[in-house]
């Protein structure tokens, strides 16, 4: 008998039939919710099988939230750094200034698949709870986001714009009343609502088969990269950069390169006031756990209690990570680093004066973990960095930080 | 015959819960003794958690009291393994989420489980899908593992759910969390009738029941009924000297449960 020689290895067949990554990801949800996290199941692995389904899908992206996004060559800022060439995958150019509404397009097409009359959602930095008012208001659809009453504070403009497109935004106290207590809200409501209720959660995390089925809709962005980048400089980039909350604008950016072996990615997650202070950094200071429906590395105690996340960006202080990342990590294919707040701030300010870009905190963070990278590689080596978010949700609280007064 | 088998034999068992903790680790056994002294047949004790996803306002507040008073794991076992020693035959089980039970791993919980003389476990957020995350080890130890059924629970999924759990069977009365709005009382007849030709463990019905009429109605046809919130409401309200409340409660709880036993 010949031993088979093993299929080559890939690493974008993941998650297996009951949603693990490796030993993270799972369905870890309330009875009450299993019936239909299963039917969500089968009608995505319809809507995959549909063609009509990626035409809506690819026409919605295109003449609604205006892709494909831009790849951009940054020259001062590449000059300032003095090493290798630095490109922007452009999302925050795409309708409402954020990667966000990709995924979000993706899944108010599955609920009115579903048949389902009413959207939830949660929010941080309020950019996916305006997606998903912004989406709930061009089909129609009734929407309530769920937003601690901390970013309520600190993300007025936000909040006003999910008002204004029509939205109704409950402010959560539990807790330390920011993403995490947001994201239970969502779920209590959710379970007491399942008859005609969809759940749009914002990032590549919570239970199967959300992880997978964001990362699908947002994965336009890595391949629209890998095409542009390949026609316009003949090869691929050698390393791949992005800001980590849950994951998705990373996992986005990342997975169609994930088989490209010369393609090094970087994962950059908030280290807030620093890894031996408070911060949000869930791959560098926590451990496998589960939390809102999926096993991942989360911030917590011994006793298995979670720890709040502190970041400067509301975006980012989620203290748990999607399970594709915790998987990519553990088996070394993706390296993750993590910067303070501080880092973030200077290279908020650092992109603004270089490039006449004013970035969000969240893709901010992966601006300053390059700034670091870029001057130990050679010229001719490429990072592309995902720009996420565009920065004028978080003028007011970078004013505060810089001690401006508005 | 098991604690929960002897407990169920009586007839309806009403089966009582409160969060281990609250308001502090110290005022805890009190509490348990009241519900023991007032007639509870099945006790449940809720291991507290930082994120209680599927509970309403009273329980979240029961849940961060406890933490605030510094309850950890090592508590919640002492109290059980004390329980034990003062009240040889009351079934106790623990109520809770996946991760505090799991972060040890689940060997280690059913091994303290085992050794505190818990009978049954409760985790909210591991259905059947991902049993083998708890499953095997408490069955391996002789812990039962009770499964939640609710409304959205259809035929076709009942058998995965009995499938490898043990002591009872706990129907959710509604869809939601707790400490909201008891269900129609006919939607509760129809589906325990329907889960009782598929169970043949009790089947006891909880969420949303809070006084001894609605308990002593649910009684008529299931094989036991939970009250959570509004014991865990009088915690709240009366504190460290929250026994005596707690006490009279369950007192009447228990006279409507168990009078349904004659009428049977
Ligand atoms: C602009 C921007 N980038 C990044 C994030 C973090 O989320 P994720 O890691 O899912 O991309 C957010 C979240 O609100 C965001 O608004």
């Amino acid at each position: 008998m010949t031993v088979q020689t093993p299929a080559p290895n890939t690493f974008r067949n993941q998650p297996d039939d009951r949603g693990h990554f490796g030993q993270f990801g799972g369905r870890y949800v309330a009875e009450t919710l299993m019936p239909l996290i299963l039917e969500l199941e089968r009608e995505y692995t319809a809507a995959k099988a549909d063609p009509a389904f990626h035409a809506q899908f690819d026409d919605l992206l295109e003449h609604y939230v205006g892709r494909p996004s831009p790849l951009y060559f940054a020259p001062r800022l590449t000059e300032d750094l003095g090493g290798a060439q630095i490109w922007f995958k452009r999302d925050e150019l795409n309708h409402t200034g954020a990667h966000k509404i990709n995924n979000c397009i993706g899944q108010i097409l599955l609920a009115m698949r579903m048949g389902k009359t009413r959207i939830i959602a949660e929010t941080g930095a309020g950019q996916h709870g305006v997606a998903t008012a912004t989406v709930c208001a061009r089909f129609g659809l009734p929407c309530v986001i769920f937003m601690g009453a901390t970013d309520v504070a600190r993300q007025a403009p936000n909040v006003f714009r999910m008002k204004l497109l029509g939205a109704e935004v409950r402010p959560v106290t539990a807790g330390a009343a920011t993403l995490k207590d947001a994201m239970n809200e969502a779920l209590r409501d959710w379970v007491a609502n399942v008859h005609d209720t969809f759940y749009i959660i914002g990032t590549a995390a919570g239970p199967h088969p959300y992880p997978e089925l964001v990362r699908d809709f947002q994965s336009v962005i890595g391949k629209e990269a890998r095409a542009q980048m390949l026609a316009r400089t003949g090869r691929l980039p050698d390393l791949l950069v992005a800001a980590i909350g849950g994951g998705s604008n990373a996992i986005g950016l990342f997975h169609p390169f994930l088989d490209d072996p010369e393609v090094k990615m970087m994962g950059v997650e908030a280290a807030g006031y620093g890894l031996d202070k408070d911060h949000a950094a869930s791959l560098a200071g926590g451990r496998p756990g589960i939390l809102h429906g999926n096993k991942t590395y989360l911030l917590q105690d011994e006793d298995g209690q979670i720890i709040e996340g502190h970041s400067i960006s509301a975006g980012l202080d989620y203290p748990g990570i999607g399970p594709e990342h915790a998987w990519l990590r553990d088996v070394g294919r993706v390296d993750y680093t993590s910067v303070t707040d501080d880092e973030a701030l200077d290279a908020f300010q650092l992109l603004c004066r270089t490039e006449g870009i004013i970035p969000a905190l969240e893709p901010s963070h992966a601006i300053a973990a390059v700034r670091k990278i870029a001057p130990t590689m050679p010229k001719d080596s490429i990072i592309l960095v995902n720009l996420c978010g565009r920065g004028d949700k978080d003028i007011f609280s970078v004013a505060e930080h810089l001690g401006v007064t508005l | 015959m098991s604690r929960f088998e002897r407990a169920f034999a009586k007839g309806p068992a009403l089966v009582c819960f409160v969060t281990g903790g609250d308001p502090t680790p110290d005022a805890t056994p009190a509490i348990l003794d009241a519900l023991v002294e007032g007639g509870v047949d099945v006790i449940e004790l809720g291991m507290p958690f930082t994120d209680p996803m599927a509970d309403g306002p009273a329980i979240q507040n029961a849940n961060l009291r406890a933490l605030g008073a510094g309850t950890t794991t090592a508590d919640i076992f002492r109290i059980a393994a004390d329980f034990r020693t003062r009240h040889a035959d009351v079934p106790l089980m623990l109520m809770g989420y996946a991760n505090p039970m799991t972060i040890r791993g689940s060997e280690w919980f059913a091994a303290e489980c085992q050794k505190a003389g818990v009978d049954g476990v409760i985790c909210v957020d591991i259905p059947p899908e991902e049993d083998p995350e708890l499953g095997p080890a408490l069955r391996a130890a002789g812990v039962s593992l009770i499964r939640l059924a609710t409304p959205t629970t259809d035929a076709a999924r009942l058998p995965a759910v009995l499938e490898g759990s043990s002591g009872f069977l706990y129907y959710v009365s509604v869809a939601g969390i707790t400490g909201m709005q008891q269900a129609a009382q006919t939607s509760i007849e129809d589906a325990v009738a329907r889960l009782k030709q598929h169970a043949s463990i009790p089947v006891v019905v909880g969420f949303g029941v809070r006084t001894p009429e609605q308990a002593g109605a649910i009684a008529r046809v299931a094989d036991g009924v939970v009250v959570g919130s509004a014991l865990v409401d009088l915690v709240g309200l009366h504190g460290a000297r929250a026994a005596g409340p707690v006490r009279e409660l369950t007192k009447a709880l228990a006279d409507a449960v168990h009078s349904a036993r004659e009428t049977a």
